[in-house]
């Protein structure tokens, strides 16, 4: 198993070095360059801006330039937010969206898990057809939907809720990007869970546990969540990654200041660096939760040992 | 008028001493109850790229410098200068020597005064080229001495034709007169900068906790993306006449988002409103909807160096056969005035003269345009087709659908819609990488020249690459005449009525929204807002 683990991690030191590679030269063949703007620079003035910047240096030049930077750490300075260096901007956006995200995840799995433990058990039944039709009305509606809807509803019309903003992540401020956030994941882990588990609930090792009187908790406790868990299992580690990386969406409609609008206004404004650093912390996050996602797969299935 | 133009005009009739007894502050009417809390919470459009005055571009970074800093002068509502740190000033002869007298009670947020060395300090960095400020032209403009070659690197930014007198004594030398510049020193590129604070932080300097200020508020909370918070500088010189203790700025972008937070109360005014829920709230909220003239135009360009736009006839075909009544009245909808000329109306000191096809009926104006085309050769069996470029955006997209089928109906120009994204779309209009495309542009300051100059064949904005030498020349003896107006509506004339360089469509407007208990909240055309002005009624 650490031998494994080692492994894992040696051969993510290549993926992510082409993943920056592919992003540093893909990002500077966008048309337009940080500092174009609508008001004409000066050639000179631009001259001393590029400079600045090490963007009047040869391409390659400037690739390894960051790479150095990058192996002491060194996201490089903002091209957009002139007096923050993405480290700054790191420090302080990627905690938000990593408590809306953990949060997030935390009620689209208890919630998720739950309602398709109970629509499976209850196959065809009432509760099964409103579990299912909430998890497709989860579906169907985006969060640029609901994100406006809740605002409407608890800020607006009720007064419950602030509309907006984080305030260090006060819970008032929380409750809304949460909804936002995991409807559409409490969705998918429903109908996952769901399917797993009454294909596990039919499996001959539960008729057999059944055959010989055991009470139903246990059997499904004991005996059926765990295997039924396990395509839940590989689809949370991609998610947990989507969900801790922030959304454009929550961002923008509820003005947390999390990383989700600083990848999407990086792209937009040429802001280089804050896309590679964004680029790179999703990157080194999915290699991480895939190799988690591996190890708890062990642990879940006796059948897999590494 | 007659004031500013007395002010104008004092600046040049030299030796004229500019004092005025109106100072920005809170003026609260009598028998208005002011609230017990007087904290309030402004949209603020986009997170602005820095704060630093020396670097800032873009309004919603202007938005803020002029809570937190103050410079030699303000403008009011019309436009007109307002002393800041400077008490009056005087000018030589020929006016290029200005000379500024400093208030002695100016103080930084840090108790520090404020002298002319920060003035000297302030000017000389917005040139250097270490501090690389995507506004140092905005110093070459009134041609302040070595202000060009301080910029190219060919002079120490120490040799710039800025002076400190004594303490108090502020004195600018420019290398030709330039009639409009102290109203320059309103823009945040011309404040003062706190040197030991600036030397000891390095860029960390405009941070919270660094950030010194010499406007009516410093900055307590800076959060990237989410809010701004400031709270009064005591130290403020005209301190005792602010009323409003606290501002928070919220960066938002999406005028549907602020909308939200102002219905929710949570925010008291708004950087904009959407365009598609104006008729609403004018409805529902008319006290709160505020719609003042802008200092800008929103305009197609035509690409001069490519044939058949290089054809002055088509040009004008294109541009009659628009109809700004329409557009402005069904399309856009909030207020804009048609555009006939490239200056808007609400400029200070300079009625642009009605061009003669605005004086016609749309009827006649199609008529004219079917008959241009007809001579420049197109027509049913050879309809002219080209795309129409413009920058990702629904109202971008709305009158661009809207001006294709007023073409399409009256000339039978067939146009394909090409949007691209805005860097994408300001890099193809920089390499004429077009055929017609939208443009706006917003003035830098309250004088005609801010637009004019636009159509200057050596113009950096000039993407239609149009040209005529008389009409450069006449700008360019516009620039130090007394009065230019007659220069102006020449060059007006030129380029719009003779040339149609570019085809005007509207003039903008400031839509904002605006609780009905916010007092002292004075809209103007350069959309100047001083927080200091305003106060929180009882409600």
């Amino acid at each position: 198993m650490i031998v494994f683990i080692i492994k894992r991690f040696l051969a993510a030191i290549p993926t992510l070095l082409i993943l920056i590679t592919v992003s540093f030269f893909l990002m500077r063949l966008a048309p337009g360059n940080p500092f174009s703007s609508d008001h004409s620079i000066p050639a000179e003035v631009l001259a001393n801006i590029n400079a600045k910047y090490h963007l009047d240096e040869p391409i390659l030049t400037q690739y390894f330039y960051y790479l150095g930077g990058l192996l002491q750490g060194d996201l490089g300075p903002s091209f957009r937010y002139k007096d923050f260096s993405i480290n700054e901007l790191m420090a302080q956006s990627f905690p938000v969206s990593a408590e809306i995200g953990i949060w997030s995840f935390l009620v689209a799995l208890l919630i998720g898990v739950g309602c398709g433990v109970i629509a499976a058990l209850k196959q065809n039944s009432g509760i099964d057809h409103a579990v299912m039709a909430f998890a497709n009305l989860g579906m169907v509606l985006p969060n640029f939907v609901l994100a406006p809807l809740c605002i409407l509803l608890f800020s607006i019309y009720l007064n419950w809720l602030p509309s907006g903003g984080w305030n260090d992540g006060a819970w008032p401020y929380l409750i809304m990007p949460v909804i936002a956030m995991s409807t559409s994941y409490i969705a998918q882990i429903a109908r996952i869970t769901r399917g797993s588990m009454i294909e596990t609930m039919h499996a001959n090792f539960i008729r057999t546990a059944r055959a010989k009187g055991l009470p139903m908790s246990h059997i499904i406790f004991r005996h059926a969540l765990r295997p039924a868990l396990l395509p839940v299992v590989s689809y949370l580690g991609p998610v947990f990654v989507a969900i801790v990386t922030g959304s454009v969406i929550v961002d923008v409609y509820f003005s947390t200041g999390g990383i989700g609008q600083h990848f999407i206004n990086g792209a937009l404004n040429r802001d280089y660096s804050m896309v590679m650093g964004v680029t790179i912390l999703i990157g080194t996050l999915t290699i991480l939760f895939n190799a988690i996602v591996d190890i708890l797969y062990a642990v879940i299935d006796p059948k897999i040992r590494y | 008028m007659v004031i500013r133009n007395s002010i104008l005009t004092g600046a040049l009739l030299s030796l004229t001493l500019a004092t005025t007894t109106h100072l920005h502050a809170a003026t609260v009417p009598a028998g208005v109850k002011l609230a017990e809390k007087q904290e309030i919470i402004r949209g603020g459009g986009s997170e602005p790229a820095t704060l630093d005055p020396q670097k800032i571009e873009g309004t919603p970074g202007s938005l803020r410098a002029r809570d937190l800093f103050e410079g030699l002068y303000n403008l009011n509502g019309d436009g007109d200068l307002i002393p800041g740190v400077a008490k009056s000033y005087t000018a030589n002869d020929d006016n290029t020597i200005y000379t500024f007298n400093l208030r002695d009670n100016a103080k930084w947020s840090n108790g520090d005064k404020v002298t002319a060395h920060d003035f000297v300090y302030g000017f000389q960095r917005a040139v250097d080229p270490a501090t690389a400020s995507p506004y140092a032209w905005f110093i070459e403009i009134p041609s302040i001495t070595n202000a060009s070659d301080i910029i190219a690197g060919k002079k120490p930014a120490s040799s710039l034709g800025v002076k400190a007198l004594d303490d108090y004594t502020f004195e600018v030398t420019l290398e030709r007169p330039v009639p409009y510049f102290v109203k320059m020193t309103a823009h945040q590129t011309m404040f003062p900068a706190p040197k030991k604070v600036i030397e000891k932080f390095g860029s960390d300097w405009i941070k919270p906790g660094n950030i010194v200020s010499n406007g009516a508020y410093k900055m307590d909370e800076w959060v990237v993306n989410e809010k701004m918070v400031f709270t009064r500088n005591t130290h403020y010189w005209n301190d005792a006449e602010t009323i409003i203790n606290k501002v928070t700025i919220l960066p938002i972008e999406s005028p549907a988002v602020e909308l939200t937070r102002f219905q929710a109360g949570e925010m008291d005014v708004s950087y904009e409103l959407p365009n598609d829920r104006f008729k609403q709230l004018k409805r529902d909220i008319p006290d709160e909807v505020i719609i003042t003239p802008y200092l800008g135009t929103y305009y197609y360009q035509f690409n001069t160096t490519k044939a058949p736009y290089d054809d002055v006839r088509v040009r004008k075909a294109l541009s009659y056969a628009i109809d700004r009544d329409v557009i402005t009245k069904f399309v856009t909808g909030v207020g804009e005035i048609p555009a006939y000329s490239f200056t808007p109306e609400i400029v200070n000191g300079f009625n642009p003269a009605t061009p003669d096809y605005a004086t016609w009926t749309q009827a006649e104006r199609i008529k004219k345009a079917q008959q241009l085309m007809t001579e420049a050769g197109y027509g049913k069996n050879n309809p002219l087709k080209f795309n129409l470029l413009y920058n990702t955006n629904e109202n971008h997209k709305k009158i661009a659908i809207a001006i294709a089928a007023m073409w399409k109906k009256n000339l039978g120009v067939e146009v394909k819609l090409e949007n691209q994204e805005w860097k994408t779309y300001l890099e193809n209009k920089k390499a004429q990488n077009f055929e017609v495309a939208r443009a706006g542009w917003i003035g830098d300051y309250n004088e005609a020249s801010t637009m004019l100059d636009l159509l200057t064949s050596s113009h950096g904005n000039n993407d239609g690459k149009y040209s005529n030498p008389k009409y450069d020349a006449l700008l360019n003896k516009a620039k130090t005449m007394q009065d230019p107006s007659a220069n102006y509506n020449q060059a007006e004339a030129i380029a719009i009525q003779q040339d149609m360089a570019v085809a005007p469509i509207y003039q903008y407007v400031n839509k904002r929204l605006v609780k009905s208990y916010v007092g002292g909240y004075q809209p103007n055309p350069e959309d100047n807002i001083y927080t200091r002005d305003m106060y929180i009624i009882a409600h």
